[in-house]
């Protein structure tokens, strides 16, 4: 009996080690690859990487214009996207009710959510570029990065309202407030932390995408004026310089730009976030 | 009366936004199919879809090469993901203390965040120097795209199953503990069957992601139309495809590359579907919630 | 002898097919305290929340029968449950003070009622807060946020909120509940306070706190009223068997 009791036991311990190797090597797995692009990136980012133009088709020179290229494309595209969604979820979630039309919508954002980028791109380049006439240029590549953000957005905002106590909803109401004056003062201040996650999980998405854009944006190597003008984002030009092989250097330069930019936008929010919400829970 | 006028403007507007969705997904598929039915027209659905080769110069358009390089790329990367992942997400939820937790959780948030073209330039420059070193060949493989691609999906499967597992009530692994299982017993009897529809749902949506992938696989796939033979040969899929030619297509060669993008929009659509029941019926079931 | 505020004509609630207030029919007197007791799921907070229409937020709510209010019936189509609610104010069972500062908590009310000169909101806020009798005790820290008070300040701040939108009916729904004895006190005494100007209905589990506060009582069992009348006659002298059970602690 005591035998069997500490085979059981050995078996359970041995589990335990299996399952803290496999929490280690998701660790180690983002360690290695942020730190080997790291590693070989940061010796070749200096001022004028960042603040020139690139030359020879990138291969030497900087990503000045990438990276202004990247801000104001997920910029626009941001800004249309968060109304639609945030506004879109008030209303899945304080309006609607539980109905077809709910379900229905929900299916939609689902399919959105989890469609192919490239799906995006080629629908951006037959409705944005050629039917609407706009041609390769930011405002298209941001109309389309806005239609893949909506979805994450809505989801996350919707995630936040539903968890807003009912008893704010209920202390509102009771209190002779409309529906309206209720969302607008208590449950959309309450929900700001995780309305704001969700626009940021929006943006690292319009950030990072480069499929979507490859036939929206154009590639041009100037930095874009006019929302008319072609780009190049990050990734683009990324992608552009590993495949063609120009400069190994600045590939690894470029990748770690883009990296710094997306965690650091993530923690840098993340972070403000949790003051916010410790701030008005009265700590 | 004003406040009433006040909220009917209100709530109406809000309709009118939310439809916005709708009109979206019909305007997307709508686009794609206008494009893309014109080639399936041409060169026929059965040709189309079960066509051996492809070559837009002789104006031959088949995808069964790319239907099956997806797929078995599909395969291979979750049997590498999901032991990973979904143990990793039980790891979280019943091994790991505040500390590991504190770490895993920002870890995840970055392997969401990495932009597909920085994971397909690691798997460039170190995985495909290493098969080709190790293996020989060119390095561009399935095994490539398909650990790259792994890697990719565990942030999705992970927190996924992780919020199925989170949903058990803490009650039943309680009373499995009090009858004397092991932790491990009470994870493998109790706990996973009643999170198995949320970590289901969990790999499907890693599936859709996998089929979905564009930028990181155009990378290190290799690219070559075949049905590949070993996970050693390069290969193409049908995103890549969409991706790599629709810089210079113009004519039936562009309504072939929209055709293809309709097969994938189907795909994606069928596997969505597949999540959306498994969520309703464990919804309907009352076991977790999706 | 104060008036009927309140009147309820044979009222029945449904939430879907259940059946949960059963031929009600009671009255309320303004200016006074009415204690709804009996035991949990009997209905009293089921009524509570008819009587401002909270239970209208239940898509599955049905209701049958009358309740006038002033002489209005509450749930005739030219009756405004904005404004309603603004009237019958209501103080709910947890303290649910929104995660605002102290004095936004309190403004709240005013603010959405379109009241926009700050120093009016100021003096409401502090006559309120100390009509709540919580000024002293928070006058410092008044742009502080409400989420750091304790249980039994938060549930005074939520009974400031009420009085500064200044209804005629106060519903408190087991306000003291969640509270510790000496916070129970407080706001015992507070009710006591204000029902020279208000009308409280209170649902309580606590007979003792019936006896304290209320001058009426109605006693609920099963989604009916078994009995109703002055609280010292149905505490020392019920009439029905039940009641009798009920307050002498039998069951429940």
């Amino acid at each position: 009996m005591s035998n069997n009791l500490e085979t059981v036991n050995r078996s359970d311990n041995m589990m335990k080690y299996v399952f803290w190797g496999l929490g280690i090597i998701t660790i180690l797995i983002l360690i290695v690859i942020i730190g080997y692009i790291l590693i070989n990136g940061v010796p070749h980012i200096n001022w004028e990487f960042l603040t020139t133009a690139p030359k020879d088709s990138g291969a030497s020179g900087g990503i000045y214009p990438m990276i202004i290229s990247t801000i104001y494309v997920t910029f626009i595209a941001v800004l249309i996207a968060t109304p639609i969604a945030v506004l879109s979820a008030v209303y899945l979630y304080e309006y609607a009710g539980d109905n077809l039309f709910v379900h229905l919508i929900r299916f939609c954002t689902e399919t959105l959510a989890s469609l192919p980028s490239i799906i995006y791109g080629l629908f951006g380049l037959a409705f944005f570029v050629e039917f609407m006439h706009l041609g390769w240029c930011v405002l298209s590549a941001s109309l389309t990065l806005a239609l893949m953000a909506i979805p994450t957005i809505m989801r996350t905002s919707q995630n936040a309202l539903e968890a807003v106590p009912p008893a704010y909803r209920e202390g509102s109401l009771g209190l002779g407030a409309t529906r309206w004056q209720t969302i607008v003062n208590v449950i959309l201040p309450a929900a700001i932390p995780g309305i704001v996650t969700g626009i940021i999980l929006g943006m690292a998405r319009a950030i990072e995408e480069t499929a979507a854009i490859m036939y929206t944006v154009g590639s041009s190597i100037a930095a874009p004026v006019t929302v008319f003008d072609p780009a190049r984002p990050l990734p683009l030009h990324l992608y552009m310089l590993a495949t063609e092989g120009i400069s190994l250097e600045n590939t690894f330069a470029t990748a770690t730009v883009l990296i710094v930019m997306i965690l650091g936008i993530t923690f840098i929010t993340n972070y403000i976030v949790d003051r916010y919400q410790k701030k008005m829970m009265g700590e | 009366m004003n406040k009433h006028l006040e909220e009917y403007i209100v709530e109406k507007s809000l309709l009118i936004v939310t439809v916005i969705s709708i009109i979206i997904i019909l305007l997307i598929i709508g686009f794609i199919f206008i494009e893309g039915m014109p080639a399936i027209q041409e060169v026929g659905l059965i040709d189309f879809v079960f066509g051996m080769e492809w070559s837009p110069s002789n104006d031959i358009y088949g995808i069964f090469p790319m239907i099956i390089g997806t797929i078995e790329m599909m395969i291979v990367s979750l049997v590498i993901a999901i032991p990973l992942s979904v143990g990793c997400s039980i790891f979280m939820t019943e091994y790991a203390n505040t500390t590991m937790n504190k770490i895993l959780k920002p870890t995840i948030q970055s392997l969401a965040g990495i932009p597909s073209v920085i994971y397909g330039f690691f798997g460039l420059v170190v995985l495909v120097p290493f098969v080709r070193d190790t293996f020989g060949g060119t390095g561009y493989s399935l095994i490539v795209a398909s650990v790259i691609l792994a890697i990719m999906i565990l942030p999705t499967i992970i927190s996924v199953s992780q919020d199925a597992l989170l949903a058990v009530p803490s009650t039943y692994k309680e009373a499995s503990l009090g009858l004397g299982a092991t932790k491990w017993q009470t994870i493998y009897k109790v706990i996973l069957p009643s999170a198995a529809p949320g970590v289901i749902t969990a790999i499907i949506l890693g599936m859709g992601r996998a089929i979905g992938e564009t930028m990181a696989v155009i990378m290190v796939a290799g690219n070559v139309v075949q049905i590949p033979g070993s996970l050693l040969e390069p290969l193409r899929v049908l995103t890549s495809n969409i991706a790599i030619e629709m810089g210079y297509a113009i004519g039936l060669h562009y309504n072939a590359l929209f055709a293809t993008g309709i097969v994938l929009l189907i795909v994606i659509m069928i596997l969505v579907l597949i999540a959306d029941y498994i969520g309703y019926k464990s919804r309907v079931q009352g076991s977790g919630d999706l | 002898m104060s008036k009927d505020i309140i009147e309820v004509n044979n009222l029945n609630t449904y939430f879907d097919d259940h059946h949960v207030l059963k031929n009600i029919n009671t009255s309320i007197k303004s200016n006074s305290v009415t204690a709804l007791i009996g035991p949990s799921g009997c209905g009293k907070s089921t009524f509570l929340r008819t009587i401002n229409r909270m239970n209208d937020l239940i898509p599955s709510f049905r209701k049958e029968g009358e309740i006038y209010y002033d002489g209005k019936e509450l749930y005739d189509p030219s009756v405004d449950v904005v404004d309603l609610r603004q009237k019958i104010g209501m103080v709910f069972q947890k303290a649910n003070p929104f995660p605002k500062s102290i004095r936004d908590n309190v403004a709240y009310g005013l603010k959405i009622h379109g009241e926009d000169d700050e120093s009016k909101i100021d003096k409401i806020v502090e006559k309120s807060l100390k009509a709540a009798a919580l000024w002293d005790e928070v006058e410092h820290k008044i742009d502080e946020s409400a989420l750091g008070l304790s249980g039994g300040q938060q549930q005074r701040l939520c009974i400031a909120r009420t009085i500064a939108v200044q209804p005629d009916v106060i519903l408190m729904d087991e306000p003291c509940s969640a509270l510790d004895p000496i916070s129970t006190t407080k706001i015992e005494d507070l009710i006591h306070e204000l029902k020279k100007n208000y009308t409280i209905i209170i649902v309580t589990h606590n007979m003792q706190q019936a006896t304290r506060v209320s001058k009426y009582t109605s006693f609920f069992l099963n989604g009916e009223i078994i009995e109703s009348g002055l609280t010292d006659d149905i505490f020392l002298h019920p009439s029905q068997e039940e009641t009798e059970n009920y307050i002498t602690g039998r069951f429940g």
